[in-house]
């Protein structure tokens, strides 16, 4: 019971993370990755990257407003699956899909702008990747935090990568775009302070009425 | 479902992936039962059984390369009028009603025609045709048409000295094509062509494919095949042709001025303005083909733009 309690959640992150690349094999095996397995692969991959990188930044703005400390830990969790799900993005492209066929890549690049931003992304996120033990943690100190600041420039990378891809219908990557702009915005202090003073509001009142119920508890805190 | 928590997203998708899995797993469990007891009857399910008798005259196009499977052709499509998903087409194609129709073909002509597509296909007497297809996303296929070329209709109305574009018009119908619900889209789809373009030989109006009449998520029952173009500019489900005056508004340029243009020639020197034109994934094909000017077609279809400038005219 006890460890369903303390780690519960990391392994069913663990778990949700994994199954989109599990459906991703099965298909694969099964011959259900469309007539165009390559480009399925990609939109795949892609789509998860974001939306674990996306579910990495939601974290802390879900422990301000609930308060509940348990979900921070799931932020290397998603973050690191993100990075897993994104370097088979990168690899689809560059070894399946071109072959390392560096000149074509090369020319390519230059008419995809949405490419080099995509790589951008994948740059940005490679130290994150590294450094995601608690060793580099230990080792770069105050900086460590400071490197990692760089997620949010990852995601905004990633946002735009997508929006450039899409080939008409720019909703989906506008919506996504609308979140990462509110989980940011909920990061500055002055935000934070404003969406947590309802919880904390209603945590002092708490406080204060069960004192009141059992007088007893300030005898025997 | 008021109130879309952000923190909610993920495991929305997750679950999505679950369901399809765990489907997977049911579907697996059901097709291991099926295979099994269809092998006591000696026969394998066929999907939908189009192609289990589709019939093309040759294997391979005039350069050399083989036809793309019935199945990818029927499976793999851009029809926003039904979805934006090419895999889902088929199945919200599946009833969707095609007989009888009617296409009018009018405009600046001296004799305005009202056909129905068993009238066309008694009267110009479709034949096969082998062409590459370009998709402007960058995959291609290779599709034995079953065709006759738009000149000889065009020329049966007699066109007016005036007349300097063909207009077509795709089908509006809300009602049937769920996708064309979504008001994203400036439905219904609009194409053309410049009239020296409508009356080549190698542009054809399609009603079949594989020796067959088409199936509804490739066009049905009548739909522009112009080879040398990106396929976008091949519209579908055809209700009225129009000779006019001006350059018509296509759908994708109303969609996207910027991003496409009239003529949409195949041409891997000018690219798409976010994604390069230079090569393409043959559906079937695990490398990619570098792509060629005019799809191919250069020889027959070059002259058509001589003097133009193809970056400028894109």
């Amino acid at each position: 019971m006890r460890f369903i309690r303390t780690h519960g959640l990391a392994v069913l992150a663990h778990l949700l993370a994994l199954l989109p690349l599990m459906v991703l094999l099965w298909d694969f095996a099964q011959g259900q990755l469309t007539a165009n397995p390559i480009r399925e692969v990609q939109l795949r991959t892609g789509k998860q990257a974001l939306l674990l990188l996306m579910a990495s930044l939601a974290c802390r703005p879900f422990y301000i407003i609930t308060g509940i400390r348990q979900v921070l830990p799931l932020r290397r969790i998603s973050g690191l699956y993100a990075f897993l799900y994104v370097s088979l993005h990168f690899l689809n492209f560059l070894v399946v899909d071109y072959r390392f066929d560096f000149p074509l890549i090369r020319e390519d690049l230059f008419e995809k702008r949405y490419a080099v931003v995509g790589f951008a992304a994948f740059l940005v996120l490679l130290p994150l990747a590294v450094t995601a033990t608690a060793g580099w943690m230990r080792r770069l100190g105050k900086n460590w935090k400071r490197l990692h600041r760089l997620v949010y420039l990852a995601a905004v990378l990633a946002i735009v990568h997508f929006l450039w891809q899409t080939k008409i219908d720019f909703r989906r990557p506008l919506v996504y775009g609308a979140i990462l702009v509110l989980l940011l915005v909920i990061r500055i202090p002055a935000v934070s302070e404003a969406v947590s003073r309802p919880r904390r509001w209603l945590a002092k009142r708490q406080r204060g009425r069960s004192a009141e119920a059992r007088p007893e508890s300030r005898f025997y805190p | 479902m008021d109130k879309i928590h952000p923190s909610e997203i993920t495991p929305e998708r997750l679950y999505f992936s679950r369901r399809k899995f765990l489907a997977g797993l049911g579907l697996f469990a059901a097709s291991t039962v099926i295979t099994s007891a269809c092998k006591l009857g000696g026969k394998e399910p066929g999907p939908g059984g189009f192609c289990d008798s589709a019939q093309a005259g040759a294997t391979t196009d005039e350069l050399g390369a083989g036809l793309t499977a019935c199945n990818d052709i029927i499976n793999y499509n851009n029809y926003y009028e039904f979805t934006l998903e090419k895999t889902g087409v088929a199945e919200l194609a599946r009833d969707f009603k095609t007989s009888p129709w009617t296409v009018e073909v009018g405009g600046l002509v001296k004799n305005p025609r009202s056909l129905t597509v068993d009238e066309l296909i008694r009267k110009y007497a479709p034949e096969e045709r082998i062409y590459r297809l370009r998709c402007v996303e960058a995959w291609s296929m290779v599709i034995p048409w079953l065709g006759f070329p738009l000149g000889k209709l065009l020329k049966d109305v007699v066109p007016d000295a005036k007349a300097k574009y063909v207009r077509f018009t795709g089908v509006h119908d809300p009602k049937n094509m769920p996708g064309q619900q979504d008001r994203y889209f400036p439905w219904p789809y609009i194409e053309g062509l410049r009239l020296d373009e409508a009356m080549h030989d190698l542009s054809i109006l399609a009603t079949g494919l594989y020796g067959k009449p088409l199936p509804v998520q490739d066009g049905a029952p009548i739909r522009l095949v112009v080879p040398w173009k990106y396929g976008f500019k091949s519209i579908k489900d055809i209700v009225r042709i129009d000779l006019v005056e001006d350059m018509p508004d296509s759908f994708w340029m109303s969609a996207s001025p910027n991003e496409y243009g009239f003529y949409a020639n195949v041409n891997p020197e000018v690219p798409h303005p976010r994604w390069s034109q230079s090569s393409e994934r043959r559906i079937g094909e695990a490398s990619r083909r570098p792509t060629l000017p005019f799809n191919g077609y250069g020889e027959q279809v070059a002259a058509l733009y001589a003097g133009m400038d193809l970056r400028k005219f894109f």
